[in-house]
């Protein structure tokens, strides 16, 4: 197995074996395939030496017989360690740590939503340790309830400290943590309340056991390996973390993390993990609607099927033939629409796939596409993906961000726009202190406690400019609070520090903002991986040409290691972009003046993008309407037609994450055969003449097409195997080999085994059997589990090397070259100084992790944490409105008004105000915007 | 005889004033070391002297300063000295007389050793119910910083040093080096892995030397003294004297200032007057709860770092705790674990469970509860909880008294296992 770096022998069990230099023994040997038990030591959490259960026998040299006990996790593998896994002492010494851990633990596995997915339970296995000793009670703990994401049964807890070093240590969050001492230590918040952290989830993953599992999950117990499952990506924000998406019984029932070394890592937010629902929703559009009415397969009742069960309705059976009259009818009445247009405008979505909104481009003809991105969004994505596929400084992936040592963020609330970035910086802060320690103390890098103690949460230099206060506060050296302007104006002066040759100084050199920049261009000029993070959610193109350019003198520094990373405002917004569009207000302008009598509109509910008159302007000055979407908005309420469309669930497809990685989507749900991806009906649609005839029938055809039409998104195919790849024997199944019922599934219809669905589109199979789980290429894993690691800590087993590459390579295609031999002038255009007024202050957008995404806001976990809309003013502005927090006052910006309860927020700039964005009560106002506040006069 | 620890002690009265300290020759030593020693001359006679660490483990204390990286190995930053005064193993009160007794003298060993590694700052951790040596303590600290012996610039020399008495919340495990660590940094007391060692990097992860209070106390006589004359106060080959202590139903129970080397014989039957009437002698700790018993063949054993460990035991803190012929040997096992089981912090699995395991056991045995198969999982224990194996040195410190009390008093065990409950009761 090729390994970078120093490669070091060491004996296991008398046999040589080659291992990276700096290991620990439990990392060396869980790399090599060993079966060797662990509980606190967790790859990205490392080693403590807390639990005992790694304990090898460490021989001095080959003639040492008795060796002595150490832990594999605290012992570093030097060259020519000698350990013994099989070692009657330690095997006999772990098993006993199973007999303790076992003493207070409750054994109610059948009853514990981890069974059968339980690390405990696996490591119990694997010791040897079955018969109960001890004839004492046991003692018991009180739960809390900890908000809607997880479940908390602190009797099961087993002490390995992962929860509170994960939540606290890894990721910042200061409401929960160890209490008590000695063997009544518990694990939890001060009191009851939903934990704060954005990232809490992942406490049912980082947990070995059934104290932490997730909540809603635990709505429909199901087991682990009656799940259908399938290898997706998050749409929860541009950064497509990589998940797998659990089915049963036609719901999607959770999301895991899928483990990607150059994306996601281990972790995931709670967006992310707990949006999916909006799946389950219950304005999911099942049926064709044509004229607001539904067209019902003949011979199928509409009652709710599931509904009492808080799923959503859908309707009974019918058969396959009444189904696909009512899709033929649908579809021959769109195209009708569509033949007897003149101009079709055809408005995509940046959340919906690569594929579909290349089908509705040629649908209607690429000068009547449109990306469905407000001109704003358009010029913003549109220049982002030009500085990331054009400039000299490559776009990290975020676990390079984890390695960056000076990180200048302009502009972005992190933690609000793209979730997990936040998770990465608190790592990057860590590198260059810990790198330190390691020299000078030589602490290897998984010795974590040690590490933590020698640098007292010392951070590297990050620096923040925002104009209100952020979460990565906490770990910035210095945080600046300015407008969009002026954040853009010193990451302009940022950039002159760093090349006062290539760059002018700030009108009136003497701005203060150079003493600022001065520091901070020093900082990146000294870094060895500095990086730049800017994003769209100000919507300023001058932060983003400012922080490009901050990144081209790095580059010209000889800084070959600079780094950007740019946070697009969805999940497909890169992609959508690379398909070279109109923007939403050319698409108005085409409909007014264009000649344009038709749009069809895919995946985007339009009031999100556009004012409410203009909306309706839009539905008005049209002849005819075709929506396609997933669920029932504002958009397809004005529909002529509304076609049912798949979600990331029940299809597959393409999206191209911020760094312009394009990443593979595989549906999970069978798809009815009414409901299917937008791409497939857009292919109906696009039949030529009057037959069944299609443009494009599978997902290997129509991404064969893209590769072929468009250049920039030729590697997409290459994100993962397509259907034709992979020989139908060598299938991934979604179902484990161990799924339970399947034939009793569905006896209340049929005593008959059905044959499983066919699958025309993926490499994956409805059904338990295909490809052997070593063959599994990297981005379809559908499931981690291996052979005696039911849980998944069983991730050991696809990984190359502990915390290193999956076997076979991490999957995703980036779409944008080398940055080595681009090269590209600085942008010009720096805005003046802002001049706060303070009678009209310039409202900007907040963002809320939970809220601000429209999809994930229709989940009912998620939907329990959304805040109401407010308006955010100064202290100042609070005063000489002679307002208190909550109080309520009028808002008026551009020619909305809203009253809104305000939020008095110390930090925010001067002569700013916030206004939450995507809310699910607050309209789209189009910011930034200067605005009006008025104090309510008492009615 | 000698007693350069406690000659200035009068047990029941007032400490000495400063300038009483002064007068019986204190801080003379300091005066020398600022004036004319260099930090690794300081160092180099504690190596000499064989000073041995008085905490418990006995590790020579000249060699622990020597660890500490000095010149242009240095990190930049402050460097720290802490005095070990958590003292709450069961059956020591050594450091709470020399405290309480004489608190300057610890002040001027405390700046001697600081000086010995140019640390900037010093801690004294100290137990939380001694209010009283707090109190001296406190007062000791304000005099010295009044006279310039601690702040800036020391006597005048380039030397400065800042000391803070520090109470602890009152946890056994604050006094084990690294939890302390931990604790005076406001985190949870749990112990720290080794490598890193605190000599490099200790509180905030600066370099830091913990000392017992006894030991610090013995660096002003050395230096002023010498490293030959400290050598010649002892019976054996590790210099010095030592605070014994016996507590029990012996004729007098205290302390005394011995030689080092004096044998278990001599402090229990001369200085401790011996049993008390109608007391049999059956065996004893030699050196606090977490040491293995020792019995009447070992008495003429001499209490040093190593001749104990010859026979079996530890000289631990050398304050010594008897079990009488009256005292059910199993209960008295059993008041100990009960105490190590409350005090384990809970961070390593075998400690954690296996001693509130193991006291249960003693408790059910005890209280006539017991089953044949118990003592097995008892011995167990007695290596599962090893050095090593635990996170530190709590546990196996704590199963030290059950094993050998397995082994001398196993006879009790069975008995009560047998007539299912404590002959000792009974009778
Ligand atoms: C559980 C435990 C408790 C301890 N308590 C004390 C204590 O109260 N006082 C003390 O000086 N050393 C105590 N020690 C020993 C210290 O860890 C450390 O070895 C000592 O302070 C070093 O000082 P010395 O070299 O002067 O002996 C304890 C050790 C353990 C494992
Ligand atoms: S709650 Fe889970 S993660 Fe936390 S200590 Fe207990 S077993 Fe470990
Ligand atoms: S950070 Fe973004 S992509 Fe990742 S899990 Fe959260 S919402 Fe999904
Ligand atoms: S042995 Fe383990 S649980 Fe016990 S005190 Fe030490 S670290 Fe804590
Ligand atoms: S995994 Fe090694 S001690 Fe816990």
């Amino acid at each position: 197995m090729p390994l970078e770096g120093r490669v070091t022998t060491i004996y296991i069990d008398n046999l040589p074996y080659g291992v990276k230099d700096g290991q620990n023994l439990l990392q060396a040997s869980l790399t090599l395939g060993f079966n060797l038990p662990y509980f606190c030591w967790h790859p990205a959490l490392h080693s403590v030496g807390a639990c005992r259960q790694c304990a090898v026998k460490v021989f001095k040299d080959e003639s040492d017989t008795r060796g002595r006990l150490a832990m594999g996790c605290m012992t570093p593998a030097t060259e020519g360690t000698r350990l013994s896994i099989e070692d009657p002492e330690a095997k006999a010494f772990r098993a006993g740590v199973i007999e303790w851990l076992m003493l207070n633990h409750p054994h109610d596995c059948p009853i514990c939503d981890e069974g059968g997915e339980c690390h405990l339970q696996d490591m119990t296995v694997m010791s040897g340790h079955n018969y109960r000793r001890s004839r004492f009670r046991k003692r018991t703990h009180l739960n809390q309830n900890l908000g809607p994401f997880l479940n908390h049964e602190m009797n099961r807890c087993i002490q390995c400290y992962r929860c509170v070093r994960f939540y606290r240590d890894y990721s910042g969050g200061r409401d929960f943590n160890v209490f008590a001492s000695h063997d009544s230590v518990y694990f939890g918040r001060y009191e009851d309340g939903a934990l704060e952290s954005p990232f809490s989830g992942n406490l049912v993953e980082v947990c070995p056991t059934g104290v932490f599992t997730d909540k809603p999950f635990k709505e429909h117990p199901t087991r682990k390996w009656d799940l259908q499952t399938a290898p997706s990506v998050c749409t929860g924000c541009s950064l497509g973390c990589n998940i797998i998406v659990a089915e049963r019984y036609g719901e999607v029932r959770r999301v895991l993390n899928r483990y990607n070394a150059d994306v996601n890592r281990y972790f995931l937010c709670d967006r992310g993990r707990y949006g999916f629902d909006f799946v389950n929703s219950q304005r999911r559009l099942r049926l064709p609607l044509v004229d607001g009415r539904e067209l019902v397969p003949e011979g199928s009742a509409t009652q709710a099927l599931s509904a009492t069960e808080g799923g959503s309705p859908r309707p009974a059976p019918a058969s396959s033939e009444a189904k696909g009259a009512v899709v033929r009818r649908a579809v021959a009445r769109a195209r009708d629409i569509l033949h007897g247009s003149r101009r079709a405008i055809g408005i995509g979505s940046p959340r919906a796939s690569v594929e579909s909104n290349y089908a509705l481009r040629s649908l209607v003809g690429p000068d009547n596409f449109c990306d469905g991105m407000t001109s704003g969004e358009h010029r913003l994505v549109g220049m982002m993906k030009d500085i990331v596929a054009s400039g000299p400084v490559r776009s990290l992936s975020l676990a390079e961000v984890e390695r960056a040592d000076v990180v200048l963020v302009l502009g972005e609330d992190v933690v609000n726009t793209a979730p997990l970035l936040d998770l990465a910086l608190r790592q990057a802060v860590r590198t260059r202190p810990e790198a330190v320690a390691e020299q000078l103390l030589r602490i290897p890098l998984w010795d974590d406690r040690a590490k933590r103690e020698a640098t007292q949460g010392k951070q590297g230099p990050l620096f923040v400019a925002t104009p209100y206060p952020v979460s990565i506060d906490d770990i910035a050296v210095k945080s600046y609070r300015l407008s969009p302007d002026d954040i853009a104006r010193l990451a302009q002066a940022v950039a002159y520090a760093i090349d006062p040759e290539g760059i002018a100084p700030l009108v009136g050199a003497a701005d203060p903002l150079h003493v600022v920049a001065e520091t901070i261009g020093g900082s990146l000029g000294l870094a060895a991986r500095p990086l730049v993070i800017a994003g769209a959610s100000l919507g300023s193109e001058a932060i983003l040409r400012a922080a490009a350019n901050v990144a081209t003198a790095l580059a010209k520094a000889g800084k070959k290691d600079a780094g950007l990373f740019l946070v697009a405002p969805e999940a497909n917004s890169m992609g959508s972009a690379l398909l070279g569009g109109m923007s939403l207000d050319e698409a108005l302008e085409a409909v007014r003046t264009g000649g344009a009598d038709t749009v069809v509109v895919v995946e985007n509910d339009l009031t999100s993008r556009l004012k409410e008159a203009s909306f309706r302007a839009l539905f008005d000055s049209t002849k005819h309407s075709i929506v396609l979407d997933f669920f029932r908005n504002r958009t397809t309420e004005l529909a002529e037609i509304v076609l049912p469309v798949a979600t990331f669930a029940e299809s597959s497809g393409t999206f191209v994450n911020n760094e312009g990685r394009a990443q593979r989507f595989f549906e999970v749900v069978n798809p009815d055969e009414i409901v299917s991806a937008s791409w497939k009906w857009l292919g109906l649609l696009s039949g030529r003449g009057t037959g069944e005839e299609i443009a494009w029938d599978t997902l290997d055809d129509i991404i064969a097409r893209i590769s072929e039409d468009l250049p920039a998104l030729a590697a997409i195919g290459s994100a993962a195997p397509g259907a034709r790849d992979v020989p139908q024997v060598h299938r991934v199944p979604r179902d484990s080999h161990r799924v339970s019922g399947r034939t009793a599934n569905v006896a209340s219809l049929t005593v008959h085994e059905p044959p499983p669905p066919r699958d025309l589109d993926t490499p994956l199979s409805y059904s338990m059997e295909g490809s052997p789980r070593g063959r599994i290429p990297s981005s379809l894993i559908a499931r981690i589990w291996a052979p005696r690691w039911n849980s998944v800590q069983a991730l050991t087993r696809f990984q190359e090397e502990v915390g290193g590459p999956l076997k076979g390579g991490d999957p995703g295609a980036l779409l944008f070259g080398p940055a080595s031999d681009r090269t590209r002038a600085y942008f010009d255009g720096v805005p003046e100084a802002f001049a706060p007024d303070p009678r009209r202050p310039l409202a900007v957008a907040i963002r809320h992790v939970f809220g601000s995404e429209p999809l994930s806001a229709l989940s009912r976990s998620v939907s329990e944490r959304i805040p109401s809309r407010y308006v955010g003013i100064t202290p100042d502005a609070a005063r000489s409105l002679a307002v208190a927090d909550g109080e309520r006052v009028e808002v008026t910006v551009r020619d909305l008004r809203m009253e809104l309860p305000v939020r008095i927020m110390a930090g925010l700039a001067e002569g700013l105000c916030a206004l939450p964005e995507g809310l699910p009560d607050m309209p789209y106002v189009g910011l930034p915007a200067p605005a009006g506040i008025l104090k309510r006069t008492a009615p | 005889m000698e007693t350069p620890l406690t000659g200035n002690i009068r047990p029941d009265r007032e400490p000495p004033s400063l300038k009483e300290y002064e007068k019986s020759g204190g801080y003379r030593a300091l005066a020398r070391v600022v004036s004319g020693l260099a930090p690794a001359e300081v160092t180099a006679i504690v190596k000499d002297s064989t000073l041995m660490g008085r905490g418990g483990a006995g590790f020579p204390t000249g060699l622990k300063w020597s660890f500490v990286p000095m010149g242009v190995d240095a990190p930049p930053g402050p460097r720290y000295l802490v005095a070990n005064a958590d003292e709450m193993e069961p059956g020591t009160f050594k450091d709470r007389v020399l405290m309480e007794g004489d608190p300057h003298q610890l002040v001027e060993g405390m700046i001697i050793s600081a000086y010995a590694i140019q640390a900037t700052t010093a801690f004294i951790f100290l137990r939380a119910d001694y209010d009283l040596a707090e109190k001296r303590l406190k007062r000791a600290v304000a005099e010295a910083y009044e006279a310039g012996y601690l702040g800036k610039n020391i006597m005048r020399s380039a030397y400065s040093l800042e000391m803070y008495v520090h109470v602890s919340a009152g946890r056994y495990i604050c006094g084990e080096e690294t939890a302390l660590l931990n604790s005076l940094e406001g985190k949870r007391a749990i112990p720290r892995a080794r490598p890193p060692f605190p000599q490099v990097s200790g509180l905030f992860g600066k370099p830091t030397v913990v000392d017992n209070v006894e030991t610090l106390c013995n660096v002003p006589h050395i230096l002023a003294n010498g490293a030959e004359w400290y050598k010649s106060l002892s019976l054996t080959a590790i210099g010095g004297t030592k605070m014994y202590g016996v507590s029990g139903r012996v004729n007098r129970p205290g302390w005394w200032e011995l030689p080092m080397g004096t044998t278990v014989r001599e402090i229990v039957e001369v200085h401790a007057g011996g049993m008390r009437p109608g007391y049999a002698l059956r065996g004893l700790l030699p050196g606090g709860a977490s040491t293995d018993f020792l019995v009447e063949q070992h008495l003429d054993t001499p209490m040093d770092f190593t001749s104990i460990p010859k026979v079996g035991s530890r000289m631990g803190t050398g304050t010594m705790i008897i079990l009488d012929g009256k005292t059910c040997p199993v209960a008295f096992v059993l008041n100990l674990l009960k105490f190590f089981a409350h005090e384990s912090c809970g961070w390593c699995t075998p400690c954690r469970e296996g001693l509130p395991w193991v006291a249960r056991i003693v408790k059910a045995i005890e209280e006539g509860q017991g089953e044949a198969r118990d003592l097995s999982v008892l011995e167990e224990h007695c290596v599962a909880l090893a050095p090593g194996r635990t996170f530190c040195a709590l546990a196996p410190g704590a199963v030290e008294p059950l094993q050998s009390a397995l082994k001398y008093f196993r006879e009790d065990f069975e008995r009560h296992i047998k007539e299912r409950g404590c002959p000792w009761r009974a009778a």
